[in-house]
């Protein structure tokens, strides 16, 4: 059995919890339980606790149907492996995988590293961006600028 | 490039010419990429790992740093030749694993080596001598830059890389470095270090990654987070610890010599006197002793010029490195024969521990030491 929370190691400690009559379950790796520090799970509500609040729920969950339109991998293969069948599989299970990504990293978005593409991308991006601006801007000005020649009538209209 | 010159020639790293290399054996960084939406390799069959194969390994291959490269397919290597790659860290003991549909690359010096249809389809990972973390991340993101000019990486803006395991997504690089704390050990000060590393979410692992013991006083530290820190960030970070790391180690060795200067020598001597005589030997004990030795080099025991020799015995008396110089299968009864043979001869010109340095700098001069009449 994998450790609910790096997904990558055996588990090797088990704890249950009972909590309003109901049961929760949450199995570690040495490594993921001595770096959460368990040593005394009482009193809290274990899976909220180690993988993050709504994690519980998650667990449970855990084997719903939901599949990659990809590649076919369900969540439950998932909960089996602890891989992922493709890249596409991240936008497929996106809500599940921030909680878990949220307790196992220092951050939940990537600073590193851009592709080329990527950064392509984002320059054209940002381009296109600045441009709309400014065409928003332009508008605006000239609407403004429409609009006080129209008052100039006006007044000119009531004084004549 | 034959497996043959693999074997001949031993890895530009193990050759010990780099920064802080009496502590630090090597420094490793490792990129994983994945094409987009196509299966990862965990989860396509059969013929859409060769696809992926296909498609990768002819890019690989024509980098102008793979020139003269090695480069095989996992299935046309022997049992006994990917055990070789794996005790010399160009492969993971995963992808030895592998067979039909995955691949591996590396270049002549065994500085670089590309795993094709690991975990993820691409495993980038350069190796160098010492400490050199920068110098080695440098090399595989340059090769990264090339190979996403003619590959179509999978990329998210917010999740950066994506990997086949959620613990690497972000910037897919694991940076290690592979250090010897004997000193650390035997003042029983480890337990403390590995405790503190983790705390600030770096990994501790023993000689061959994940889930091994630590043999030899060998430990491996690597960055366990990926996302949400910039590459150059982890890699100074971690560099930081190792030179925390290697202060410690160095004073550990300093109070073992003014304190412990007897139990030092006693090691050190039964070191070489076991090594010297014995006729069988685990690889474990061979490791550990072979620690010991590299320790008394390091304290001035033995000779500098010593230190080379020592450093091939850790790799040459891994099992599948025995049995592939000996040209044959060899059990286990057979390897350790073998193994304590080789060291044997290997020690042969090799001088008594000269502990005179040692009893100078431990101050406590003739009185207390043992006689030394070298």
């Amino acid at each position: 059995m994998l450790c609910d929370v790096c997904k990558c190691n055996d588990a090797t400690v088990f704890l249950t919890q009972i909590l309003e009559g109901k049961m929760q379950k949450v199995n570690l790796c040495d490594a993921c339980s001595k770096e959460k520090g368990v040593q005394d799970p009482t009193g809290f509500a274990l899976a909220d606790l180690l993988l993050g609040i709504g994690a519980a729920e998650e667990i449970e969950k855990g084997a719903t149907t939901q599949k990659c339109p990809v590649c076919g991998y369900t969540q439950a293969d998932f909960k089996k492996t602890g891989r992922l069948g493709c890249s596409s599989c991240y936008q497929t299970f996106l809500e599940g995988l921030n909680t878990l990504l949220k307790a196992m990293h220092k951050g939940t978005e990537h600073v590193g590293k851009l592709p080329q593409h990527a950064h392509r991308n984002m320059e054209l991006s940002d381009r296109m961006k600045s441009l709309a601006a400014d065409l928003e801007k332009a508008v605006a000005e000239s609407a403004a600028s429409l609009r006080d020649q129209i008052k100039q009538l006006e007044h000119e209209m009531a004084a004549s | 490039m034959k497996f043959a010159n693999v074997m001949s020639t031993a890895g530009e790293w193990l050759r010990g010419e780099g920064p802080h290399h009496q502590i630090v054996i090597s420094s490793r960084v490792r990129l994983a990429r994945n094409l987009r939406n196509r299966a990862f390799p965990g989860w396509g069959k059969k013929p859409a790992r060769i696809e992926v194969l296909e498609l990768i390994r002819p890019r690989v291959e024509e980098l102008p740093e793979m020139q003269d490269s090695f480069s095989e397919v996992l299935q046309d290597l022997s049992a006994l030749e990917k055990q070789v790659l794996v005790e010399r860290h160009l492969i993971s003991r995963e992808h030895a694993a592998k067979g039909v549909g995955s691949a591996v690359v590396m270049n002549r010096r065994q500085t670089l080596s590309i795993m094709i249809n690991e975990e993820d389809h691409l495993r980038m990972q350069s190796i160098r001598s010492g400490l050199q973390l920068k110098q080695a991340f440098k090399l595989v993101d340059k090769i990264d830059s090339a190979l996403e000019g003619k590959l179509e990486f999978a990329y998210d803006n917010k999740l950066g890389y994506l990997t086949a395991c959620p613990t690497n997504v972000g910037t897919g690089m694991r940076a290690s470095a592979m250090l010897h704390l004997p000193g650390l050990v035997l003042s029983e000060l480890i337990n403390q270090v590995i405790q503190a590393v983790s705390k600030i979410g770096l990994a501790v692992r023993g000689l061959y990654g994940e889930g091994t013991e630590a043999m030899g006083n060998l430990f491996q530290i690597s960055n366990q987070t990926t996302l949400g820190e910039k590459e150059e960030e982890i890699i100074a970070r971690l560099s930081k610890v190792i030179e925390t790391i290697i202060e410690k180690e160095h004073d550990a060795r300093q109070v073992l010599i003014q304190k412990r200067s007897n139990t030092l020598w006693d090691q050190i001597g039964r070191a070489y006197g076991v090594l010297t005589y014995a006729h069988a030997m685990s690889s474990k004990e061979a490791l550990n002793l072979l620690s010991i030795m590299k320790l008394g080099v390091d304290l001035g025991a033995f000779p500098e010029d010593r230190r080379l020799p020592i450093d091939e015995l850790f790799i040459d008396t891994q099992p599948a490195h025995l049995q592939k110089s000996s040209q044959r299968k060899l059990n286990a009864e057979e390897r350790d024969h073998l193994r304590a043979q080789i060291i044997r001869e290997r020690l042969k010109v090799f001088p008594k521990p000269d502990i005179s340095k040692l009893v100078r700098e431990s101050g406590n001069g003739a009185a207390t030491s043992p006689s030394n009449d070298e």
